[in-house]
């Protein structure tokens, strides 16, 4: 099967501060991959180096088989490499519409036509109605980003990564800062996205990690030191020591 | 998986070309209150619309896109040289000089462009200062072809259409200049809301949010600068064309401030705001300066003051929040 994302020895680092050491992973079709390790752990960097967003001192990434190590942030994206943000970052002063409209009208190469009304033409307007409506964010489609609670916010971030059809999709804790209720709309969203694309998900809400992942990779001071499954990494003792503690006693527990 | 029904979301109730007529129709009431009420005004009046076009190119790259800049004048000043010395070299026709300003503004654009948006910041601030006074310096020193200190006279268009003689009361300068305001305005309205304008809102609002869609800002803000400088090339032309000289001022350095202070005052971002802050500073320094020319800068001082404190992001702000809750209070009905 074709690797859709490959790390091969990635590692970074700040000076004399190593924070992503000798990283290997791959991510194929239909992966969903759950990253997770204690705070500091480094687990933003990689998806800031994935991105394109720092440089990694050492190693190579590659898509399908090509090397993307030296391409910008947008080329990946173009590639179908797509992520979103632990804290937010929208275009808060346009409308909910404007800011999923052109992530696809971006996406359909339109966004360099001079003269037409933007989020209201039909091909884009039926597919950010159509998104916002799955989100429960119909209703909030012409309010300014700037006007909304933040885990509405939170969502619109998820709109923005579907809205630019990913091959791979890089969710940095998709469902920190929404509220409990609203979470679940966060896993109907990823169940519904095309099964051949592989999603990495960073997520500290480990009820989450469980209904979502068929895989976890586990990040502990830069260094990957666990990849299996689930359950497989509730038994680990080494990562149970490292990060999960009281969660995996109780999950045996019951 | 629950199948879940997607509801589409209503459609926004606009009438088609709306904001466009309005505008139109807006410029033209405005115009015609000044050609009739104050007929003995139309000198002033039409370069009024000549800066106009400075400041809402202005707006393009500051308001629009968050460039800082303070070198603006060189886009207006290089049209305006374009269309006068054109003219001089016996190109008489007013629709090609105007055809001369803005092929001028939008190179002068593009190379301010590629120079001044590949830093940001403060950076980005002193390299438009430096590429203003550098044109500035050029037509200081190039005295053979753009008249120096002196100035840049003798400019003499032709008929408009080959009809309409521009006479000493400025009249016919005027109509000519409010009729390209009224085309580049609703040009304008729509260009800002095309998937280009708004991308360039986005890329304002979060550059990097933009870089993770896919878009490559660089070449994005070039592109809008070029746009820029074809406004600023028209606004510089029609001054040319209705003053009949082009001086070392329409490149300065003051009239770069100037106009920067006339969009923050009025609204950056807005076009409306553009516009404003331009009928609003320069009616402000024509009454003032005639009334008392010794004191009248520090009355705009305090006037900009005042507005800062009160209104920081604008004279149009207040207007438009209180119009959307108009809009909104009526949707609720």
């Amino acid at each position: 099967m074709t690797n859709l994302l490959e790390a091969r020895g990635v590692s970074c680092s700040f000076g004399g501060l190593h924070v992503t050491r000798d990283v290997n992973f791959k991510l194929t079709a239909g992966d969903r991959v759950a990253l997770i390790g204690p705070n500091g752990a480094g687990k933003t960097t990689l998806v800031n180096l994935i991105t394109g967003d720092i440089a990694p001192s050492e190693g190579q990434f590659f898509m399908g088989g090509d090397e993307i190590t030296g391409l910008s942030i947008p080329d990946r994206v173009r590639r179908g490499l797509v992520r979103t943000f632990q804290t937010t970052r929208l275009f808060a002063n346009l409308t909910v519409a404007d800011n999923v409209a052109l992530a696809i009208m971006q996406r359909k190469r339109i966004t360099r036509r001079f003269f037409s009304s933007s989020t209201e033409l039909p091909e884009v307007r039926a597919e950010w109605s159509e998104i916002l409506s799955h989100l429960g964010l119909d209703r909030l489609a012409y309010r300014k980003v700037v006007e909304l609670a933040y885990g509405q916010q939170r969502l619109i971030e998820l709109a923005i990564g579907l809205a630019l059809h990913p091959k791979v999709l890089l969710l940095d804790e998709p469902a920190a800062g929404v509220p409990h209720d609203e979470a679940p709309k966060i896993l109907e969203a990823i169940n519904r996205l095309p099964p051949d694309i592989a999603v990495l998900m960073i997520e500290h809400d480990m009820d989450l990690v469980f209904k979502f992942a068929r895989r976890v990779l586990v990040l502990a001071a830069g260094r990957l030191i666990f990849e299996g499954s689930p359950d497989q990494v509730t038994a680990d003792h080494e990562v149970r020591r490292a990060y999960l503690g009281s969660y995996a006693d109780a999950r045996r527990a019951t | 998986m629950s199948e879940i029904v997607a509801t589409q979301v209503p459609h926004k109730r606009s009438i088609p070309f709306g904001q466009e007529a309005a505008g139109a129709l807006s410029i033209i009431v405005l115009g015609a209150i000044g050609y009739f009420l104050y007929p003995d005004d139309l000198a002033f009046l039409t370069r009024l619309i000549g800066i106009a076009f400075l400041v809402l190119s202005l707006d393009l790259v500051t308001g629009y896109c968050g460039v800082a800049t303070l070198g603006h004048a060189a886009q207006f000043g290089v049209g305006a040289y374009a269309a006068g010395i054109a003219c001089v070299r016996g190109i008489t026709d007013p629709i090609a000089l105007l055809a001369i300003g803005v092929f001028a503004g939008t190179i002068m654009g593009l190379i301010s462009g590629a120079l001044i948006t590949r830093f940001r910041g403060l950076p980005q601030l002193v390299l438009s200062i430096a590429v203003g006074q550098l044109v500035a310096a050029l037509a200081n020193k190039l005295s053979w072809l753009t008249g120096g200190s002196d100035g840049l006279s003798g400019i003499t268009p032709g008929k408009v259409f080959g009809i309409f003689n521009f006479d000493m009361y400025s009249r016919t300068a005027f109509l000519f200049s409010l009729g390209v305001l009224v085309i580049v305005f609703v040009l304008l309205q729509r260009f800002v809301r095309s998937p280009f304008g708004l991308m360039c809102r986005g890329m304002k609002d979060d550059d990097l949010r933009a870089k993770m869609i896919g878009v490559s800002i660089y070449p994005r803000l070039v592109v809008m600068y070029g746009v820029a400088g074809a406004v600023a090339g028209i606004g510089g032309a029609l001054t040319a064309i209705s003053t009949g000289v082009v001086g070392l001022d329409s490149v300065s350095f003051e009239r770069s401030a100037e106009v920067l202070v006339m969009l923050v005052l009025g609204g950056a971002g807005h076009l409306w705001g553009a516009l404003a802050g331009t009928i609003i500073f320069m009616i402000f320094e024509h009454i003032v300066a005639a009334a008392n020319p010794f004191h009248w800068m520090t009355l705009v001082g305090l006037l900009l003051i005042l507005i800062v404190v009160f209104a920081p992001r604008g004279l149009i702000e207040p207007v438009l929040s209180l119009a959307s809750r108009f809009k909104r209070k009526g949707e609720a009905a």
